[in-house]
């Protein structure tokens, strides 16, 4: 199986500060990856160099088939992100976000009309076509937003707190809407901060201290750590962390 | 008096969009209380009502005796409020802000040390940094000490763990635990499900309306249905036929299983009959008990 990220010995530092201290893992093609950690634990630096935004202080790191020292152009058109802060732009219409992003990765005029009719079709979103996104219940808003980073049809996409606050419900609709884009092929790195959804990810890597501490199934962690469940994982990991943040 | 606050008949409206209505909702002295809810639900909206910040369009609410509208000013030196977004003086130290506060209520650090102490020591050594400068956590204990240090009756912390992870969540709730006495009611919302054990009792809450107030384990057993965990190798599949098998009444992802309710009796054994069939491999079925979380979706759905 294609490995879309592949990282080995990432080092970033900030002045006498590591904030990823020497990560190695591989996610594959269709595969979904939980990326965990307590907060401070170094998971936004991370995200952040595996986007193309930042350069690491030392590593070699191949994403979606490109080098991250001198293809980071060619990552970001062959990535999408979406998160819960930033996803969709409130004072544009729903039809005038999937313009804009749409254009941003290239799309031809004919396929962003194409992907519109779709989009809509799939989320109801009849009522609301001509309406600004501020006006969509917060669930909707994140289901399209997941739909729009991956409307260039990214190798990889990367969801950080895609679920953050969302009802029950929905969180569960937007993992359907996950598991059917990993079956398509498309790989999915996650972060959350629900243990349960921890349990839906292919593998997970718990990150304490700059360091990843953990990486494996669910299943297995869950042996490992001899837990019943994913918190339970979790908490004895990341009460090792001695950072202060 | 037993009540801390009791809430009748609150309407707010913010245009055409219904953020209260008609809450009504009681909550004893020295109980921890939580409002349980997804974001839009009303939750911050409702804290904001009932700390006199804003002003409901109908209804009326009493905190600690006092009418949160003609009595706002009584109130407000009764009531301790931590908003969801951080909103201590960023560049101020972390004493200095707490000086701040204590001297805005006419009182001293030393005065109620002893109220905040379990929580500011964790953070004294820092009290020479800026506010701005902690870390997530250190900010959460900071702005708790704060709306602490003037000895309030209420306090109302509006999703003090949203985005806060998993460890530190804990340490908030045992946090919470070691404060609650009969001096001090505190209200608490939040949009993980699971925090609702930690409360004595809640309220789910969903777009603008209450879906049921009641200790966490009354809510559960009130859970109408027979709730199945259901598993087996190949658990995207699995998802997908029940949710669109006609047997099903609910079948949500829940962790490693899938929560699964027949729509009746007989329908549960077609049901099993069918995933038979269909040759799920190591397919298991286990009848379990309900959490908060199927129970707020099951109300959710009604």
């Amino acid at each position: 199986m294609e490995t879309v990220v592949e990282v080995k010995n990432l080092v970033k530092k900030f002045g006498n500060f590591v904030a990823n201290d020497n990560l190695t893992f591989e996610v594959k093609k269709g595969e979904i990856f939980g990326f965990l950690g307590a907060n401070g634990a170094g998971k936004t630096t991370a995200i952040k160099i595996l986007c193309g935004l930042s350069t690491p202080t030392s590593g070699e790191l191949n994403i979606a088939g490109f080098n991250i020292y001198t293809e980071r152009e060619k990552i970001k058109k062959n990535i999408g992100y979406m998160s819960q802060k930033f996803s969709l732009y409130d004072d544009l219409t729903i039809a005038e976000n999937i313009k804009f992003y749409g254009g941003i990765y290239g799309l031809s005029l004919k396929k962003i009309k194409e992907k519109t009719i779709k989009y809509i079709e799939a989320l109801n979103l009849e009522q609301y076509t001509k309406k600004m996104v501020a006006e969509l219940p917060l669930g909707i808003k994140q289901k399209l937003a997941f739909m729009v980073s991956v409307i260039h049809e990214p190798k990889i996409v990367f969801l950080d707190e895609p679920t953050s606050g969302v009802d029950p419900i929905t969180r569960r609709q937007f993992w359907d809407m996950i598991y059917n884009e990993a079956n398509k092929g498309t790989t999915i790195f996650v972060t959350t901060h629900y243990m349960d959804e921890a349990e839906y990810c292919n593998r997970i890597s718990i990150m304490v201290d700059g360091k990843i501490e953990a990486l494996d199934t669910p299943a297995n962690l869950k042996k490992t750590f001899n837990s019943n469940n994913m918190e339970n994982v979790f908490i004895q990991l990341a009460r090792k962390a001695t950072r202060i943040d | 008096m037993n009540l801390s606050v009791k809430i009748s008949n609150i309407s707010k409206k913010f245009n055409a969009t219904i953020a209260l209505n008609s809450i009504n909702c009681e909550i004893n002295k020295g109980e921890i209380f939580g409002f349980i809810g997804p974001d839009g639900a009303g939750k911050t909206t409702l804290f904001r009502i009932l700390t006199s910040l804003i002003i409901p369009d109908t209804g009326t609410a009493i905190v600690d005796g006092d009418n949160v509208v003609s009595d706002y000013k009584l109130l407000r030196n009764k009531l301790g409020y931590m908003p969801g977004r951080f909103s201590l003086y960023q560049d101020l130290t972390v004493e200095e802000n707490l000086k701040f506060f204590a001297g805005v209520f006419k009182t001293s650090i030393k005065e109620n040390y002893h109220l905040i102490e379990p929580i500011y020591k964790q953070i004294e050594p820092f009290k020479n940094r800026r506010a701005g400068k902690l870390s997530g956590g250190m900010k959460q204990k900071l702005a708790l000490s704060c709306a602490l240090i003037h000895k309030p009756n209420v306090l109302f912390l509006d999703e003090p763990t949203t985005g806060v992870d998993a460890v530190s969540r804990k340490e908030f709730w045992e946090m919470l635990k070691h404060l609650k006495s009969n001096e001090l009611t505190i209200v608490v919302s939040t949009p993980y499900m699971d925090e609702a054990a930690q409360c004595d009792r809640v309220a789910l809450i969903q777009k603008g309306e209450i879906l049921d107030i009641n200790t966490p384990q009354n809510i559960v057993n009130s859970f109408s249905h027979k709730l199945f965990a259901l598993k087996c190798d190949n658990m995207y599949e699995l998802n997908i036929e029940s949710q669109t098998n006609k047997n099903t009444h609910s079948a949500y992802l829940f962790g490693e299983t899938i929560h699964w309710v027949a729509k009746s009796e007989e329908c549960k054994m077609n049901f099993i009959s069918e995933i038979n069939a269909k040759n799920f491999k190591n397919f298991e079925i286990l009848q379990i008990q309900p959490s908060i979380e199927d129970c707020f979706m099951e109300l959710m759905t009604k």
